[in-house]
Order: structure tokens, then C-alpha cells, then sequence
């Protein structure tokens, strides 16, 4: 069971958008900007309050990329694969990410919360490929070596 | 503030422009992506702390000293050489500014008007003190980004001072709406996302639709890899989209409007929704527009992560909260768009074109690229290339000219090997098509597309075949799975790229290949599935023999593909310290103590850690 509190920001989301089909992908963005990912129940809550069917609403919410109904790192670490990141050698920085955190293809999140990694097509920072971000903030022409020193920076915040 | 008619939206350009001219010294700090990625928001806020303190202190001493003021501008192109400062009026070009470095700006350039040389850009000897003075910038033509990092791409009143909205004044007061459609046909502007359907003959269509409700909606959803050209519009001069998207919706007389930005995109949602407000704030979005009695509501759509959504029937359901997938067509989105209604659908930058097609004229506009594609295109460059950034030339330019004059050559002087155009819809283009002058016809004879118009250089130590599986392999992700085509076509076809940068080709495998990408190419349902075996058909047709080497000689010159890769430790080299012996995985390594070591390719699995751990750089690779 979630808490009620889950659900109180849920009304106040679905508020800023009206109760219509329309509004059902912003109000997912919310919730999971809010949470860092999105409570299937809360989906189903949002689902019966703008009139929609439940299985509507997983069916959109399965189809797009950027909704995961497992809970997220403090830190999501996307890393660029795009065509200019590719050439430049992108795919060794995501290893090296993959082998500092110790996840593999499947284990995106490390068991204490802290890391998500996950691969993307294209940030649109071509320019200063390969790149990655943390938390939306682009950390330009990564190495494999500086990888695993912005882990280490992190969890020194952390 | 409203403005409640063409005169006051003049009177209020005249007190904006005028504004602007109070300032003696401007800096403008770029802020597209690439630059905040480099470090531009500490230099921005370095810089208006520094130049607070000062405007404080002159303002004390005397009435009507230099004002000095810190802009945050659009991409202003050269992404290679963030983060970028340009100061006005000595329009002095600063790149790879470091936080250290604002304080002899400040000392220098903004109180003495002295430059500071070590900061202009430089290439080899030459040092460049203005932009216009940079091959990279003087050899482009800049419509749409004509105000990409010289306005503050925040304040409305900068791009009122630089002339805008005054197409929009022009089109609502002294034009009808078939007349602004007949001005567009005429200019013979072209759809920029990658299709190249003439936007006249679209905005046509929706008029004669008996349906009185219209929409007008912006695809934002550059979805492209290697593609930022949209983004940078977004982010650099967000009102010319709007103003474009303005006069589209007066021409087919529509009330709401949809930019669709894609999730990647967090700045350019930012100064979208910004901008709207402000343009809300003066009258020029929402009820009676200028005093008059159009009426336009902007609405922005944030994406989430679905590259189909690109395609024009997933994007408007996916506006209206719906998977994004394609539908079969027709009707097409002229006639049953978004809500079923009429709904004209163009791009970023082919709105961003209007404003500039209305105010000059269509005349004007097809002085400038070819015939049959008038206008600019932007590109963005990048890959193996000197010069990576945002470029706008008039179509018909030539690769040459954009890889050499422009982009500055390759990197490091490598050889050329093909630029891929287009993105996963496109195709390569090599050598002997350089001096093709590029536009939406020559370029589709080379089985490419210029496509939205990312353009990713290639060097030879590129692998063809692993760049087609990289294509293959983001198309087969993207496929939404409706159609079967694209659904298991792609799929089956990934896998036997899989099978060759394997190592487990065989040649009957390359006619499979081809016969599956033609089935594809014209059986899947949309726009995404029909141009997804592009990289396929093309690199099949100008590197065969590189897929031929791949199969028959396992061999892959480019050294990229791991299955093919041969390790081999130098005995010059060597020093028999034994750190690769203990960390081979495969016990793939002989060799006694301080004695050369060697590696026994039968057992080696390639994994490369010998190379890694080697300290004496002994461990090389062959092809």
C-alpha cells in the first residue's frame, strides 16, 4: 500500500492538467518527476480519476521509454549512444559505469538506491561527444577514466 | 504589458531597441546545450556577479556611464570550442572561456575595450578575433539561426528589438490568410524534418478541409542521433518558432497550436514554456492578438522517449494521450490530424522559416539555395571531424564545402571515409558524391535522405558494418511493433549483422540481407519502418567488400569489431613482467618471468584486457 500522501500529490498533478484522456502522459511525467519513477498503483488511482481504463493506461504507459514503474537511483546516469557519441567511443564508458557499480545489461539500479544507468539515443550535446548526464546535468567528453571518477565524486556527495 | 496594436507592438520595438543601445557593452554568454555542458552557467554567473558590483558602482558616480549587460544567447555554433563569450560592441569572440578567465575579460575587453588574445579561437597560426571572421561561421548563411547567440534567447524584448513579430504584424494586418499560403507555396518552402513535402501545398489542404476546427502542431521530437539542430532553434530563438507557428495558425485559421519537444530536450521545453508566457504576457499569444480578432492558444507537449513519435500520425496520438504508433493513411494529418480534425504538422525549423518567407518575401527566398529546394537547411556536424557544431548553408551547398571549408576538415588530418546523412532513415555518402550539391532530390539518388539534417563524419577507423548494426540495432528498438514488416524484418535483420560483426557470416547472408531490406523498404506501414534498412542498402552498395572482408576473411580493417580483433604482444617491447599472463581470463598467455610473453590466439577471447593492463604499451591490435 502506498501513502496517502502519494496520493494527495497525485490529485494536486492531476489537477494542473484536467480530468481528460488528453492529460494522462504529463501527468505520468509529473508523478515520476516527483517519485523518480511511477507507482503502478497511483497509475491505476490516476487511470479510474481522468476516465480512462487501467489497462489504458499501462498499455501507454509500457509503450513509452522514459516511464519505469521500478523505483530509480538518487542518481540516473544516462549515457549518450548516439551516432556521435557511438563513433567517438561511447559504449567503454558505459562499461566502465556498468563494472564500477557492478550492474550488467538487466541490473540497472544498485541495491542502495543511489545509481540508475541507463543508455540513450542522442542528448543533442553532439559537439562534446561521447556524453553522458546526471540528473539532466550534460558531463561532456567522458572517458572511461572519468567514469569511474564521477562515481566516486557522487558518492562523496551521497 | 498587452500590446494592443501593430503601432504599439512598433513603439514598444523602438523603447526596446533603444534599451539595448544603452548598454555600451554587451556579453553574451552562449548557453546552448554543448555550452552549459562545458561549464557556461558558472561563467554566466561569474560574470554578472562581477559586473554587478560595477554597475553599482558607475551608476553612483555619474548619470549616463556604460551600462554593462550579460545575456544568456542560443547555440552560437562552434560546440567544440565551449563554453563561448562574445562581448559587444568589440564584438570580440572568446572561446573556452574558464571561470579564471572572467576577470580579465572584465578588466580588459569590458572596461577598456582591450581584447584579450589568448581567448580568441585559433587554428594553427591564424587567430580570430571576431565571429565573422571564423571560416567556420563566415562561410554559412544564417536565416533560422540568424538570432541563434545574438539575442538573449529569455527576453522577449530583444527579439521584439531585432525585428520580430514584425511578420506577424505584417501577415494579420496587411495580408489574408490565402495570400500568407499563396506567399509560402510560392517561396516553394519545403518540409526540413526529412520528407521535404512543400508546407504551401499542406497549409492548402487544411483550408479546404470543410471541418472549421484546425490545429497547428510543431514537431519538436528531433529524435535523429547525431541530430540538434531543432534543439538549438528551441533553445536560441524559441519566438521565431513561435512566430512561425503564428502566422500558420492565422493562414489556415486554426486556435490551438502543439509543440511536441522530445524528453531529451529539458532546456528547450524551458525556453518554450518561458517565452510562451511572455508572449502571453504582451497579447501576441491568446485572444485578440494585436488588437485584432485572431486568437491563438499554445500548448507544449513534453515527450517521452519513443523515437516513432517523430512520425506524424504517432506524434498527434501522442498528443492526445495515446501510444504513439502510426496509422495507415490515408486520411492524412492535413484531413484527419490531431482529434481527427485538420492539422497542418511541420518541424521546428521549417516554421522558424516563415516569419523571414512573409517579411522578405517569396522572391527573396528562392534567391537563395536551388531551384527545386529554395532556402537554407541547418545541419548539425559532428564525428571525425575538426569542427563540430551547428551549421546553416543554403541548399545545394556541397559536402565538400561543409566538411573542408566549413567544418575544417577531419580530425587529426584522418582519411575519409563516408558521412552518414540522415541518421538511421539515411544512408552513407562517400568520396565521389563530395561535390553532390545537397538537396532533397540529389541526395535520395544515392539511396540517402538529407533527412532532419545530422550529418556524422566518418574516418577510417570507422566500421561500416558495425555503424549499419548500430543503426539496425536503435531502428529495431524504436519499431512500435504494429506492422509486421519492421517489427520482425528489423529484427531478423539485426541479427544477421549480429551474426557477421561476429565473425559467422556467410556470403548467402549478404543476399538475405538485401532481400529483407527491400521487403521492408516497401512494405512497412510509416515513414520510421520504410527507411529503416537505409544503412543497410547503402553501405551494402558502396562497402560491400568491407562486408565481403568481414565474412570471408574475418577480418575487419577498421579494428572495431571485437569478434575479429588479433591481439599480438610486441617481444621488443615486452618486459615478461607477467601482469597480462595473471589477468587473461582465457589463460590464453605464455611466457616466463622477464622474458617476452606471447599470446595464443586459439584460446584468446578477445576481451582486450591484456591490452589494459599492459604497462610497456606492448600489447597491439591487428586486424
Amino acid at each position: 500500500m502506498l501513502d496517502q500522501s502519494y496520493y494527495q500529490v497525485a490529485d494536486k498533478i492531476i489537477e494542473r492538467y484536467g480530468k481528460k484522456a488528453s492529460a494522462l502522459i504529463p501527468i505520468m511525467q509529473d508523478i515520476q518527476e516527483e517519485y523518480r519513477y511511477l507507482p503502478g498503483e497511483l497509475l491505476t488511482y490516476v487511470a479510474g480519476q481522468i476516465g480512462i481504463t487501467e489497462a489504458k493506461a499501462f498499455s501507454v504507459a509500457t509503450f513509452y521509454e522514459n516511464f519505469s514503474f521500478e523505483p530509480k537511483g538518487k542518481y540516473v546516469i544516462k549515457v549518450c549512444d548516439g551516432t556521435a557519441c557511438h563513433v567517438r567511443k561511447s559504449m567503454p564508458v558505459k562499461e566502465a559505469f556498468l563494472k564500477e557499480l557492478e550492474l550488467t545489461g538487466s541490473k540497472h539500479t544498485t541495491d542502495d538506491m543511489l545509481f540508475t544507468v541507463e543508455t540513450v539515443s542522442c542528448l543533442g550535446a553532439c559537439g562534446l561527444a561521447p556524453t553522458c548526464t546526471v540528473n539532466d546535468e550534460v558531463h561532456p567528453k567522458m572517458t572511461p577514466e572519468k567514469a569511474v571518477e564521477l562515481i566516486h565524486e557522487l558518492r562523496g556527495e551521497g | 504589458m498587452r500590446l494592443t496594436s501593430v503601432e504599439a507592438l512598433a513603439k514598444h520595438r523602438e523603447e526596446a531597441r533603444a534599451a539595448i543601445e544603452a548598454y555600451d557593452c554587451r556579453i553574451l554568454v552562449c548557453s546552448g546545450t554543448g555550452c552549459v555542458a562545458a561549464g557556461a552557467q558558472k561563467i554566466y554567473d561569474k560574470l554578472v556577479k562581477l559586473t554587478e558590483n560595477l554597475d553599482h558602482v558607475t551608476i553612483q558616480m555619474q548619470k549616463d556611464v556604460p551600462h554593462i549587460g550579460t545575456m544568456k544567447t542560443g547555440c552560437q555554433g562552434l560546440c567544440e570550442y565551449g563554453p563561448l563569450v562574445r562581448v559587444e560592441p568589440y564584438d570580440y569572440q572568446y572561446v573556452k572561456v574558464q571561470e579564471d578567465d572572467c576577470e580579465e575579460i572584465l578588466n580588459e575587453t569590458v572596461l577598456n575595450g582591450r581584447p584579450v588574445e589568448r581567448l580568441f579561437h585559433q587554428d594553427g597560426d591564424e587567430k580570430y578575433a571576431h565571429p565573422m571572421d571564423i571560416p567556420f561561421l563566415n562561410k554559412q548563411t544564417r536565416i533560422v539561426l540568424e538570432n541563434c547567440g545574438n539575442i538573449d534567447a529569455e527576453s522577449i524584448d530583444e527579439y521584439i528589438a531585432a525585428g520580430g513579430f514584425s511578420a506577424l504584424a505584417k501577415a494579420i494586418t496587411e495580408m489574408t490568410p490565402e495570400q500568407v499560403v499563396d506567399e509560402v507555396d510560392k517561396a516553394g518552402l519545403r518540409g526540413r524534418g526529412g520528407g521535404g513535402f512543400p508546407a504551401g501545398k499542406k497549409w492548402k489542404q487544411v483550408i479546404r478541409q470543410k471541418e472549421k476546427i484546425r490545429y497547428v502542431v510543431c514537431n519538436g521530437d528531433e529524435g535523429d542521433p547525431g541530430a540538434f539542430m531543432d534543439g538549438s532553434v528551441m533553445e536560441g530563438d524559441p519566438y521565431k518558432l513561435i512566430e512561425g507557428m503564428l502566422i500558420a495558425a492565422y493562414a489556415v485559421s486554426a486556435q490551438d497550436g502543439y509543440i511536441y519537444v522530445r524528453a531529451e530536450y529539458p532546456l528547450s521545453v524551458k525556453r518554450l514554456k518561458h517565452a510562451i508566457a511572455q508572449a502571453e504576457e504582451y497579447g501576441l499569444l491568446g485572444e485578440g492578438i494585436l488588437g485584432t480578432d485572431f486568437n491563438f492558444t499554445l500548448h507544449i507537449n513534453r515527450g517521452a522517449g519513443a523515437f516513432v513519435c517523430g512520425e506524424g500520425s504517432a506524434l498527434t496520438a501522442s498528443i492526445e494521450g495515446n501510444r504513439g504508433m502510426p496509422r495507415v493513411k490515408p486520411p492524412r494529418t492535413v484531413e484527419k490530424g490531431l482529434w481527427e480534425k485538420p492539422t497542418v504538422l511541420n518541424n521546428v525549423e521549417t516554421y522558424a522559416n516563415v516569419p523571414k518567407i512573409i517579411l522578405q518575401g517569396a522572391d527573396w527566398f528562392r534567391t537563395i539555395g536551388t531551384e527545386g529546394t529554395p532556402g537554407t537547411k541547418t545541419f548539425s556536424i559532428t564525428g571525425a571531424i575538426a569542427n563540430t557544431g551547428l551549421i546553416e548553408v543554403p541548399m545545394g551547398t556541397t559536402l565538400r564545402e561543409i566538411i573542408y571549408d566549413i567544418g575544417g576538415g577531419l580530425k587529426n588530418n584522418a582519411k575519409f571515409k563516408g558521412v552518414q546523412i540522415g541518421g538511421p532513415s539515411g544512408g552513407c555518402l562517400v568520396e565521389e558524391h563530395l561535390d553532390v550539391p545537397l538537396d532533397f532530390d540529389s541526395v535520395k539518388k544515392f539511396n540517402a535522405i538529407v533527412g532532419s539534417g545530422g550529418l556524422v563524419v566518418m574516418d577510417d577507423s570507422t566500421c561500416m558494418v558495425e555503424v549499419a548494426r548500430f543503426f539496425m540495432s536503435f531502428t529495431q528498438r524504436e519499431s512500435c511493433g504494429k506492422c509486421v514488416p519492421c517489427r520482425e524484418g528489423t529484427k531478423r535483420m539485426l541479427e544477421i549483422l549480429e551474426k557477421i560483426v561476429a565473425g559467422k557470416g556467410e556470403l548467402e547472408d549478404l543476399d538475405r540481407l538485401e532481400e529483407m531490406a527491400q521487403m521492408v523498404r516497401s512494405m512497412a506501414l510509416c515513414g520510421l519502418g520504410k527507411s529503416a534498412p537505409l544503412p543497410v542498402i547503402s553501405t551494402l552498395s558502396t562497402f560491400r567488400k568491407e562486408y565481403e572482408e568481414h565474412i570471408i576473411e574475418k577480418k575487419c580493417a577498421a579494428k572495431v569489431c571485437t569478434a575479429m580483433r588479433k591481439f599480438i604482444i610486441n617481444p621488443d617491447l615486452c618486459k615478461g613482467c607477467g601482469k597480462c599472463l595473471r589477468n587473461c581470463p582465457a589463460g590464453a598467455i605464455n611466457g616466463a618471468k622477464k622474458e617476452a610473453h606471447s599470446i595464443n590466439t586459439d584460446l584468446c577471447i578477445k576481451c582486450g584486457a591484456c591490452l589494459e593492463n599492459c604497462a610497456f604499451d606492448a600489447v597491439y591490435v591487428e586486424a
